[in-house]
């Protein structure tokens, strides 16, 4: 009878630590959200976070969409060439970079580096005392620590994925015109003719809607981090594995809901 | 009879199963220098932090001036809580800012409105050098980061910081731990001062005895989240109660237990 009942109640229980844990996160978020229209606002945390996310991510950013561009150019020349189609190749590449590529990249690369040190940062006021020291000095740490990270978050990353957009194009034609011996000409023709508005447009939403959700993963996996050092070091985790997880899966709830047609 | 300053009733507080404070009450008079006691475990500072607002108690009532803070409006609470300054236990400076900016942010951060308008940033800064000398700092450490400094100075920056907004009541969390006898002395030293400078109403936890005499007039002792004891801080050593001599003169043998694992 246990070896039937057994899993079920696991799977219960799994299923039920998953429903709290995002209601969890659904709360931070609204709580975080409402202090955007209560001030005081603390611009300084804000644009720290801006500059810390969007301008110190950029070389990484930046040589990932590089080089993934150029990869893309290389695949494709040798996939499409058993079609004759590497006429194709330009459209490929500005739509893989542009749709998916870079925003999910950048938002990989902004997980690891900027949700991580986001997390540790605040998991180690938090074992510190120093939220509650917040506390104690009559300022909100949730207003404090948590709402411009979430809106510098939201506005970094769009940026980053401006910039991923035009290197990882760049990659592309820098291979395929060096390399694969495409007339630049020609290839910047067949870019601008298969980019659409609504390709970047989508991506920049996506790179937003990650933004968010890394900095949200950050904040609260270090705002409700105990233990110490080792709880720091899980609540690191946490946000960075919960936060690549959870942008491939809005990566695919937004591709369905704006290209399922 | 005047209202104590503050009020303390029927506090309790569970975590799970485990009981931590059961039935407190406790009055604290305006410019009393309280000193709570009790073994590790004993729920001293969670009593702080329910009256801080940073733990939510399960039943009881916390009045400051009369009022009781637990049903009082989320800005009311706010309000009676700018009155109080709190040091740490291990001082919890904030390690992205300088020693100045710490203090300048509790000066910025405490001001009430009736004291006119917030000082800027920079004169909060410069307001800040005055306030390092009043705890025997050297405005010049204000430019240095809290990591660079003793234990002995983030003290002192982190009492600083608490009496930055003169808060007309004190808590202070284990002062004297991890410090040497000699710099214990001084912090202790320089609590008295400014609680009296002040003309504050404090509450200190500490298992440092020769601490608990020098900064209380009062004392209070805790054991198993119920207060069993309360006198004067001067009785402490000689109070007549069998657990606050065991655990004053640090005996094995007595009515106090020790729990290894509960």
């Amino acid at each position: 009878m246990n070896a039937v009942l057994d899993p079920i109640a696991a799977l219960g229980r799994a299923v039920l630590g998953l429903v709290r844990q995002s209601g969890a996160l659904a709360m931070f978020a609204l709580e975080a959200l409402s202090h955007l229209v209560r001030p005081p606002f603390y611009w300084r945390i804000f644009l720290s976070t801006l500059i810390e996310t969007g301008f110190f991510s950029l070389p990484v950013v930046a040589l990932t969409a590089l080089f993934s561009g150029a990869v893309i150019a290389l695949q494709s020349y040798v996939g499409f060439g058993q079609y004759h189609v590497q006429s194709a190749i330009a459209g490929i590449v500005v739509l893989a970079v542009t749709r998916e590529l870079g925003p999910v990249l950048a938002g990989l690369m902004v997980a690891g580096r900027v949700g991580a040190a986001m997390s540790a940062q605040i998991g180690t006021m938090r074992v510190t005392d120093q939220i509650d020291a917040l506390t104690t000095l009559s300022t909100n740490p949730m207003k404090y620590l948590v709402t411009p990270r979430l809106l510098a978050g939201t506005i970094a990353l769009p940026c980053l994925v401006v910039v991923a957009d035009v290197l990882g194009v760049l990659g592309g034609f820098t291979v395929s015109v060096a390399k694969l011996g495409f007339s630049p000409s020609t290839y910047i023709t067949a870019t601008l003719e298969s980019l659409k508005t609504i390709d970047v447009v989508v991506g920049l939403v996506k790179a937003a809607v990650f933004g968010f959700l890394i900095a949200l993963l950050g904040c609260y996996h270090g705002y409700n981090s105990r233990g110490g050092a080792e709880g720091v070091g899980s609540a690191t985790t946490a946000a960075v594995v919960g936060a690549s997880i959870l942008l491939l899966l809005f990566d695919y709830l937004l591709t369905d809901l704006f290209f399922s047609q | 009879m005047s209202t104590p300053k503050i009020r303390i009733r029927g506090l309790s507080k569970a975590f799970g199963s485990k009981v931590v404070l059961d039935g407190i009450d406790l009055d604290v008079e305006t410019g009393t220098s309280m000193v709570i006691i009790g073994g590790s475990g004993s729920g001293k500072s969670v009593l702080l932090r329910c009256i801080l607002g940073l733990i939510e108690p399960d039943t009881g009532t916390i009045e400051i001036d009369g009022e009781n803070i637990l049903t009082a409006s989320r800005s009311r609470q706010e309000a009676i809580r700018r009155q109080i300054g709190m040091l740490f236990q291990n001082a919890a400076l904030f390690d992205s800012m300088s020693v100045a900016d710490n203090i300048a942010f509790g000066l910025r951060a405490k001001h009430s409105d009736r004291d006119g308008p917030v000082p800027s940033r920079a004169k909060a800064r410069e307001l800040a050098g005055g306030i390092l000398e009043q705890v025997g700092l050297d405005p010049s450490v204000g430019q240095l980061s809290p990591s660079e400094l003793s234990g002995g100075m983030q003290k002192r920056v982190g009492l600083a910081r608490a009496i930055a907004g003169q808060p007309n009541i004190l808590f202070f969390d284990e002062p004297t731990t991890g410090l040497d006898p000699i710099m214990g002395a001084v912090i202790d030293g320089l609590i008295v001062d400014c609680v009296q400078k002040l003309g504050s109403t404090a509450i200190a936890i500490t298992h440092d005895m020769a601490s608990a005499q020098r900064i209380g007039n009062r004392a209070a002792m805790l054991y198993h989240g119920k207060l069993v004891w309360q006198g004067l801080a001067a009785d402490l050593m000689h109070s007549g109660n069998a657990m606050v001599d065991q655990f004053t003169h640090g005996r094995r043998e007595g009515p106090i237990t020790m729990e290894l694992r509960k």
